[in-house]
């Protein structure tokens, strides 16, 4: 059996070690077409902080495709599937054959249209390691960087930068920060504790036409900038998938087995959409564990195994300045809240079952709350109280917990 | 592979394990020099009431969602063992997040994380929590 794998991050390696663990012969080949071994996209902000380095960031050890028997092409590009004849192309004019094929290829930066953005030299964005160098390349301590996009990739670039660039402005149409992950009072919090850190916002506002070094805001109001980060979002890479006739929708539409709708062609992480079980709606989870377990349901199933990733939620773990939010799920349903200085924790309550939560300062044990969601643990069946005080075990029936603390499985 | 069990209708909810635990990671000879007045961070928690207690120490999966969501590759598996490699730990408290138990806990220094290790990161051998739990309720067995 021979495996191709389109894409080298978090669900590409899921997948090798999701194959390895079912066939350790059949040839895997990686195609990547940045010239690095797999490393943690989330860390580049932690690099620039300097919190991390190069090195570190690499997610397995430098003998990883040796070991697992990968040929890894990096610095190719895949542009083409034959999914007849069953070939990957590449742009360099090669083609590879594959039994069974997983796309992992990822998202890239969506940059909308703005009145001219052409006429500014020094524009970057932040999801790979090669965007992190070049932004570091431009930085000096006088910089006056401006940030487009007050989401999860514009804040973490803002505080990686922050010990670096003279002055840091965030403009964001929405008129809260966080949005996809937050609710008011948490982006609040959240807004406070970033601005206290020296980094300025501009929300409700939103970019009217750049100049070389300005931008003129729809309020009126101009920023000058030196450098300016474009973060609004990403959109999941599915041109390869629709043209090799697989369903797509936002992403490419997998199942839970990680199976597009062409036999042995497989998808999984950024690029591949799929089921929320705390609303049933499909959508893009464009977040690093969905990537590699459904990259690591792949392998097995494309190596003849069988295994079922079925109970993806949104979850996050984030941190600005010391501050940290753990949030899953989603949150519409009845609200248990908590507040006090420095803390904020929101439990969401819906069919007799947890669907959400955000928890900003307190965090302890949060994976407890989150395997209830995962799980779809019915609340009649735990002592609830207990949960809503703090996550703990205590809260199972003893039969459960000696399940869980008896078994280790 | 042998792992710390707690066998609750033995746990007398002491606390000695916690105590022990921290202990052990101190590498010292003499309790006493080397926790107190200390702010103690095991990473064996008891919890419970007057009635009921139990001990809450990570399990060593065989699918551990921790390694499979570290966001910066920092968690492995070593003989068993879920290990975590605290130079490329940068504190994001995903495993926090996605831990079942609740066993993975923040390290003192907020960037990073500390969680069991068996005592195969201490001078020990053998865990710390099982060898001074005065009632025998923690163990170290297969099971």
């Amino acid at each position: 059996m021979k495996y191709v794998i389109i894409g080298n991050s978090t669900a590409a390696v899921g997948c090798v070690e999701g194959i390895r663990s079912v066939d350790q012969e059949g040839p895997i080949t990686v195609i990547s077409d940045e010239p690095y071994p797999a490393y943690s996209r989330p860390l580049i902000s932690y690099l620039l902080q300097g919190s991390t380095t190069e090195e570190k960031m690499r997610t397995r050890p430098a003998d990883f495709y040796e070991k697992n028997g990968v040929t890894l092409l990096s610095g190719k590009k895949a542009v083409r599937i034959d999914d007849a004849r069953k070939t990957v192309g590449l742009e360099s004019g090669e083609s590879l054959p594959y039994d069974r094929l997983l796309i992992a290829a990822g998202s890239r930066p969506f940059i909308p249209p703005m009145a001219g953005l052409d006429r500014v030299e020094k524009k970057f964005t932040f999801m790979k390691l090669d965007d992190a160098k070049a932004l570091e390349a431009a930085l000096t301590p006088e910089s006056r960087v401006l940030i487009v996009g007050a989401g999860l990739i514009g804040l973490k670039c803002a505080e990686g930068i922050r010990g670096r660039a003279g002055s840091i402005t965030v403009v964001d149409l929405a008129d809260r920060i966080l949005p996809s992950i937050l609710d008011e009072t948490g982006s609040k919090m959240m807004q406070e504790q970033i601005e206290s850190n020296g980094i300025g916002f501009l929300l409700g506002d939103s970019v009217a036409e750049f100049g070389k070094d300005r931008a003129h805001l729809k309020s009126g109001k101009t920023v000058e900038f030196d450098l300016l980060v474009v973060a609004v979002g990403v959109r999941p890479n599915t041109e390869l998938a629709s043209q090799a006739g697989c369903e797509v929708g936002r992403g490419i539409a997998v199942d839970e087995r990680s199976a597009t709708s062409v036999p042995d062609i497989y998808a999984a992480g950024d690029c591949c959409e799929c089921r929320d079980i705390t609303t049933g709606q499909r959508r893009v989870l464009a977040i690093l564990p969905n990537a590699y377990l459904q990259g690591e349901a792949a392998g097995v199933n494309m190596a003849g195994g069988e295994k079922s990733f079925a109970n993806a939620v949104p979850m996050n773990a984030i941190g600005f300045f010391g501050l940290h939010v753990l949030t899953a799920g989603s949150y519409d349903g009845e609200e248990i809240v908590e507040t006090k200085p420095g803390v904020y924790k929101k439990l969401v309550v819906k069919d007799n079952l947890l669907k959400g939560f955000i928890l900003i300062g307190e965090i302890a044990r949060a994976g407890i709350y989150t395997s209830l969601i995962r799980e779809q643990t019915p609340l009649d069946t735990v002592d609830f109280d207990l949960l809503k005080q703090k996550p703990q075990l205590m809260a199972f029936t003893a039969r459960r917990r000696a399940e869980k603390l008896g078994g280790a499985k | 592979m042998k792992r710390v069990y707690v066998n609750e209708e033995w746990c007398l909810g002491c606390h000695l394990c916690e105590y022990n635990c921290a202990f052990a990671a101190t590498g010292e000879r003499d309790m006493a020099k080397a926790l107190k007045g200390m702010e103690i961070h095991p990473k064996i928690q008891i919890e419970g009431d007057n009635r009921i207690s139990f001990a809450v120490s990570c399990r060593h999966c065989d699918d551990p969602i921790c390694m499979k969501s570290c966001i910066a590759g920092a968690i492995s598996r070593r003989d068993g063992v879920i290990h975590v490699d605290k130079d490329k730990c940068v504190g994001c408290f995903t495993c926090i997040l996605v831990c079942p138990y609740g066993a993975v806990l923040p390290a003192p220094d907020g960037h990073a994380v500390r969680k069991c290790e068996l005592c195969t990161d201490n001078a020990c051998g053998e865990p710390a929590c099982v060898a001074g739990c005065p009632n025998g309720a923690i163990v170290f067995e297969e099971r």
